[in-house]
């Protein structure tokens, strides 16, 4: 095997350790970042993602400039990597013209910064893409097919791992949602009971008299109940109060 | 694993809208497999509070209430363990595990339980109890099966929190939220009529129930209707004639 096939396979095997046990996201997207770089032939690599509001947010760069290229094109609203998570597919530029044309603004930073081109590879699990690999190059010379490809593959084995992330952060949210719900309730009919016992409401009137103190005081039911049961907060009946 | 759990949810969610999901849910998990009963309950960590969210029949609600009132059973084992608790031969196992569920198994009409929990990460949400009312094993495929609606459930219950949005409860859940409030409302008044926790407060109405053989639910809506209170006297409790 020759160094680069083997840096190929040692950054597969790395990329895809991260599937395994917990993985940290940021990473995850420094491994790929930084081996695009040493097996693309690119000068300068970087992440972008959408958050799960639609927002898109530089998350990992090789490099300080690939990072402020990235901020540019999400201040400015222009630029390949955006393009390439507006649409799922690569932007590959044909030349320094049809950078021109497609992102003025952009470009010129980009040479200021002295790169010569831009590329962005979407990273993407069949319909949803959450991402885009941005590679800037020096070299004017149109990446080649092969590196497009391997490109392409490194980002697909990333965004099976963030997805998968993704998903379990997702499951555990709405996990942690329904657990409250039941502990609160109870928290909520035990409180009605104190209440009541302690002040000789009915249940009914005991419940009522926790919701108008919560809404005079501006604060959540559950927290009213959790200060009753734990005695910090005394309400009074109808009749003192 | 994932076809078979994505299969269960589809198969529910063609059945039309005559039944709950979570119902339809329990009911094709009595057909698919060599078991008579199916109860979905939600229950807190420490497996000693919950409630329903579907059951198909008598003896498996009646199981279902009995480890509620007990605070004991495979189900709230397998909460507690976060681990499937299978009981294939509960009248010559039970008795030593859990004494008093034990005890009222030779007239519950279930001889075999399976518990599997149902849980993501380090959460815990409930379990999805299987009945049958003869003894003998789950086979190894049925065991998998099982797996697979217990995961089926989780995504459901998961699903159901995820269109009612945070804070707030589905009108399936509703129902299982709903089902043990006069208990607790009960425990929070104990809790002030002996001056304990209401942890401390729930022990004492189970064990109230368990000594008098009466159901807790009958003995909450006592204290909550104030005719009978809690204290500290040999008997543990006073009637009230003529309260509310």
């Amino acid at each position: 095997m020759t160094t680069r096939e083997q840096l190929v396979a040692e950054t597969f095997v790395e990329l895809a350790d991260t599937l395994v046990a917990e993985f940290d996201v940021i990473e995850l997207l420094h491994t790929l970042a930084s081996r695009s770089v040493e097996l693309l032939d690119a000068s300068a690599a970087g992440i972008m993602m959408s958050d799960q509001r639609g927002g898109l947010t530089v998350m990992a760069s090789s490099a300080e400039e690939a990072r402020l290229l990235e901020l540019y094109e999400l201040q400015n609203n222009e630029g390949p990597c955006l393009d390439c998570v507006r649409s799922g597919e690569p932007v590959v530029p044909a030349d320094l013209a049809a950078m021109r044309t497609a992102w003025p603004e952009f470009t010129r930073r980009l040479q200021e910064f002295g790169f010569s081109t831009a590329q962005a590879i979407p990273l993407r699990l069949r319909s949803e893409t959450i991402g885009a690999l941005n590679l800037f190059r020096t070299s004017s010379t149109p990446m080649t097919q092969a590196d497009l490809a391997l490109g392409q593959a490194l980002a697909d084995v990333a965004t099976i791992g963030l997805i998968q992330e993704r998903a379990i952060a997702a499951s555990q949210l709405l996990a942690e949602q329904l657990q409250a719900a039941l502990n609160s309730r109870i928290l909520l009919e035990q409180a009605k009971g104190d209440l009541a016992e302690r002040t000789g409401l009915p249940m009914d009137q005991a419940f009522q008299l926790m919701r108008s103190h919560a809404r005079n005081q501006g604060r959540r039911l559950g927290d009213i109940a959790t200060e009753i049961i734990d005695g910090s907060l005394v309400l009074a009946g109808a009749k003192t109060g | 694993m994932l076809a078979r759990v994505a299969e269960i949810l589809n198969s529910i969610a063609d059945g039309g809208p005559q039944a709950s999901l979570p119902v339809r849910l329990c009911q094709e998990c009595v057909v698919a497999l060599s078991i008579t009963g199916v109860g979905l309950t939600l229950m807190t960590a420490d497996g000693l509070s919950g409630g329903m969210v579907a059951v198909t029949d008598r003896p498996a609600q009646g199981m279902e209430e009995l480890q509620f009132a007990l605070g004991q059973g495979p189900c709230v084992d397998a909460s507690r363990s976060r681990r499937p608790v299978l009981q294939p031969d509960l009248l010559s196992t039970a008795v030593a595990r859990w004494p008093e569920f034990g005890a009222a198994i030779p007239t519950a009409g279930v001889r075999a339980i399976f518990a599997f929990p149902l849980q993501v990460g380090a959460f815990r949400l409930g379990v999805l109890a299987l009945y049958r009312d003869t003894p003998g094993r789950l086979g190894d495929s049925e065991l998998t099966d099982a797996l697979a609606y217990a995961d089926a459930a989780t995504t459901l219950l998961l699903d159901l929190q995820d269109q009612a949005g945070a804070n707030r409860e589905h009108p399936a859940l509703t129902g299982a939220l709903d089902n043990r409030a006069v208990v607790h409302q009960a425990t929070g008044m104990i809790s002030v009529q002996l001056g304990v926790s209401p942890t401390e407060a729930l022990l004492r109405l189970r064990a109230h129930a368990y000594a008098t053989d009466r159901p807790m639910h009958d003995i909450s809506v006592a204290v909550v209707g104030r005719r009978m209170r809690f204290d500290h006297s040999e008997y543990g409790s006073t009637t009230i004639k003529g309260g509310r």
